[in-house]
């Protein structure tokens, strides 16, 4: 696989002298929501541990970053840190109190949902983080304030996170932790009996995976401009990033990013095509149906699929 | 904050309970049948809710008519839904069947946002504005009506289930599949219907609700969450306990709307699903965990 | 001083007396037999051995130190492995990926971790089969590969339960010497079988279980002509028949 990456990587790199505005933007919600997929899929893909409410680390991230912006000053830069950091704190209740009273599967779902309910309900009724209608950051196009008046910069830092992301996974695959995790999430009994401390392995997914999307909060903060708690930290938000490991691969270091591939450029398209006067939700439409077909017809994800008819087509030839 | 300010509040609550007993009832007989969790459920009931609202648009049905005609629509709507996806996933882990519902969520969510727009609507009743006294307290006709035609849902339900062949065979089939495959029993279309006694349920519970309560796209959401926390509290898999878990539920929430913030409402009952989830997930009637 | 000493355990289930007050031991090296009937009792006792389950009275010692309130994962870290009666192997994992598992519970490097598990896949015989998927192993392989996993923790007691049912006579006999390998090296084996010509063959001493309770332990050409052992698995009156014969 090494070739391809690195002719991929190649084209990405220099993508942007031919790319004018808009398919830029396209390019970097591809990357950024890879980036989110990736830190999920630590969690969901190698520890079985499905969230549906990764968006409250985003908007944890986000907000304190920000937050810390507008009122210190501090740079997004090192905001970033804090942001992660409190996201990763964030992750650290829940999966303690998720592991530790033994909840699973459903249970679990229903107490990702439940928080992140709960962070976007008071978010929008604490007034200091500016209420239901957020905050809004002013323009002064200064790079140590994370802004850039050429979207090709953003281009970059959201294809670094990308492949952040990817080394990060990577490297966890290559651990103890990594090994434990996928053990656990094939079977937790036999996992306790090889020595494996479940309860530790699924609470250090939970804290980097939203360490890591807690990062990624300060991005989105960042590229918008702006944070409202309803998107922030909602639902949609939350299946967005889901979406991407499960259609591409949930578990597999390529599936996140596979899955963006696929979704963001499916969504611009719905979103110009059926979404005449602004209508807005058929994109979402296309996003459940393919959530249905995935499930039914390919519930290993894209990328596996995709493996192992490469791996066929190349055993004919060779 | 006098003692009949309470009792009022307790009463509208309790009048409304209904609704919340028919939703929990339909999530508790599809979880508790087969052991699915219908992320779907509160879409499923926005579209009852818009079938009421159309067939009083269009056909001038009251809804406390038509709240029939909405709950064989969505009972199809449930046989459908089971049949062509359900069903091949019934032996797959749990994951793969709640984000299978989630899909089905979306769809169901979106196409009611595309066909009907985001603006919230409600439906038109005969007795929209009527009142009567009840000793202290007054006394929404609309929401008695609705009370007493939920509970007469209920009923038949019960009555269905517990007094039909047919429904011991759904009963059957609940507390042990393996033992109704044994005897002979066909587990897919108890499967189906039971499904779309689920859904119908919902359906009857949205064309009902959609006289009292405006609704939009956007409520299903937040309708499926209500259903889940009625179920927990209640109990998955039991019927008892979602029915008695939806006049709970809904006597705390008038309730709370009157001690506190209405914003603070949903708060609340998102801390509560919490607490219960990690210090009583079977709910106040025991009852099966996933 | 015993590896293991189970003193008087007890646990029931509501109002059912799983275990009713059970005591044995195993020294280090040995084998011993867990044989009784169905029902009897043996695989709670490998949970509450394996901190699976917590005992309602009576204790545990592992090594001299109580078991009572460790972990399973924190019991195998002190060298008690065990392995499952319905096989548990991680599916959708290579051979090699899940031995792996058990071969980091002794050592953290992953190279390191790796190569252990080579070395105990090729003990077990499995190396054709080292980067297949464990859904695709036949039941026979299966089993080799939870003890397999079960030994690459480096344990100083292995419980198996029924480590050979379901098995025919010619892999049978594989994992019986399997099992004498692996006792070979230094670890003590406590097994629950059906299966009694290898528990009666491979075990030092045998520990008999009926209802919850030891009714009898001793070498095993003794508690094979045992009167109450005939009586637990087939009733009183071939008890009484054989005695007389």
């Amino acid at each position: 696989m090494r070739w391809p990456g690195l002719t991929a990587l190649l084209i990405l790199l220099v993508l942007p002298h031919f790319l004018g505005s808009y398919l830029l933007t396209v390019f970097i919600f591809i990357f950024f929501y890879a980036y989110l997929g990736q830190a999920w899929n630590l969690l969901g893909g190698y520890g079985g541990q499905i969230s549906l409410g990764h968006a409250a680390f985003v908007g944890v991230g986000a907000y304190t970053t920000t937050y810390l912006a507008m009122t210190y000053g501090l740079s997004p830069w090192i905001g970033m840190l804090i942001g992660g950091a409190a996201a990763a704190l964030l992750g650290a209740v829940i999966g303690y109190l998720g592991f530790r009273f033994g909840l699973r599967g459903f249970y679990f779902i229903l107490l990702t949902v439940a928080v992140a309910e709960i962070c976007r309900l008071v978010v929008a009724h604490t007034d200091a983080l500016g209420g239901a209608l957020g905050l809004f950051i002013t323009y002064t196009g200064d790079p140590w304030q994370f802004q850039f008046s050429d979207n090709r910069y953003y281009y970059y830092i959201a294809l670094g996170l990308m492949l952040a992301s990817m080394g990060t996974v990577a490297a966890v695959e290559r651990t103890r932790l990594g090994a434990y995790l996928v053990a656990v999430r094939e079977d937790e009994d036999a996992s306790e009996a090889l020595g494996v401390n479940t309860f530790r392995t699924k609470l250090a997914a939970i804290v980097l995976s939203a360490f890591l999307t807690g990062v990624g909060g300060t991005f989105y903060a960042n590229y918008l401009f702006s944070l409202q708690p309803n998107t922030a930290f909602g639902i949609p938000l939350s299946v967005e990033i889901i979406l991407r490991p499960i259609v591409g691969g949930a578990g597999t270091l390529m599936g996140p990013i596979l899955g963006s591939f696929i979704l963001s450029p499916l969504a611009e398209v719905s979103r110009i095509y059926f979404a005449r006067g602004g209508l807005s939700g058929t994109h979402l439409i296309v996003y459940g149906l393919l959530l249905i077909t995935v499930v039914l017809f390919l519930p290993r994800g894209a990328y596996p699929h995709l493996r192992r008819a490469l791996e066929r087509r190349r055993a004919h030839h060779g | 904050m006098t003692v009949t300010l309470l009792g009022q509040a307790a009463l509208n609550g309790l009048l409304f309970g209904g609704i919340y007993s028919l939703m929990a009832l339909g999530l508790s007989l599809i979880f508790g049948v087969m052991r699915v969790i219908n992320i779907a459920h509160g879409d499923m009931m926005v579209w009852g809710s818009y079938l009421a609202f159309v067939l009083a648009l269009r056909l001038g049905l009251d809804p406390f008519v038509s709240f029939v005609l909405c709950a064989a629509a969505l009972f199809c709507l449930g046989l459908l839904v089971q049949r062509g996806l359900v069903s091949r996933v019934l032996d797959a882990p749990h994951e793969m069947q709640i984000l299978l519902m989630l899909g089905v969520a979306l769809v169901l969510e979106n196409l009611a946002l595309v066909v009907f727009g985001p603006d919230t609507r409600r439906t038109e009743s005969a007795y929209g504005l009527a009142t009567v006294w009840l000793g202290p307290f007054f006394v929404d006709v609309a929401r008695l009506v609705t009370f007493v035609l939920a509970l007469a849902f209920a009923l038949t339900l019960y009555l269905f289930l517990y007094r039909s062949d047919f429904g011991a065979l759904i009963r059957a089939a609940a507390d042990n599949s393996y033992g109704a495959l044994v005897v002979g029993a066909d587990v897919g279309r108890i499967y189906t219907v039971a499904f779309g006694i689920g859904a119908a349920c919902v359906g009857a519970a949205g064309a009902l609700m959609s006289a009292l309560l405006p609704f939009s796209p956007a409520t299903g959401f937040s309708q499926t969450v209500a259903s889940f926390n009625i179920v927990i509290i209640g109990g998955m898999g039991s019927l008892f306990g979602a029915f008695l878990g939806g006049l709970l539920v809904a006597v705390a929430e008038s309730l709370g709307a009157v001690l506190m913030a209405p914003s603070l409402k949903e708060l609340v009952s998102f801390v509560l699903l919490v607490v219960i989830l990690l210090f009583r997930p079977q709910g106040l009637f025991g009852g099966k965990t996933g | 001083m015993p590896l293991l000493e189970v003193v008087d355990v007890q646990k029931r289930f509501g109002g059912l007396r799983a275990v009713a007050g059970t005591s044995l031991t195993v020294e280090a090296g040995e084998i011993v037999g867990l044989i009784g009937p169905n029902g009897a009792g043996k695989t709670t006792l490998f949970h509450l051995i394996s901190g699976f389950l917590t005992p309602d009275a009576g204790g545990v010692r592992f090594s001299g130190e109580p078991t009572l309130g460790l972990r399973p994962h924190a019991l195998c870290q002190r060298g008690l492995a065990r392995t499952f009666q319905i096989v548990k192997p991680f599916h959708g994992l290579t051979v090699l990926e899940n031995v792996r598992v058990g071969a980091l519970a002794r050592t953290p490097g992953f190279a390191e971790a790796t190569a252990r598990a080579r070395e105990v896949i090729a003990f077990a015989g499995l190396e054709a089969k080292t980067d297949q998927l464990a859904r695709a192993l036949t039941l026979a392989e299966r089993k080799r590969l939870e003890l397999a996993r079960a030994l690459a923790t480096e344990p100083r007691l292995l419980l198996l339960d029924e480590v050979m049912a379901g098995l025919n006579a010619t892999e049978t006999e594989h994992v019986v010497d399997l099992c004498r390998r692996v006792n070979a090296r230094g670890v003590a084996i406590l097994l629950i079988e059906h299966v009694m010509r290898a528990v009666m063959t491979l075990s030092h001493r045998v520990v008999v279980l009926n209802q919850g309770q030891v009714i009898a332990t001793g070498p095993p050409a003794v508690i094979a002509s045992d009167r109450r052992v005939i009586e637990a698995y087939l009733g009183e009156e071939y008890g009484e028949r054989d005695t007389h014969a």
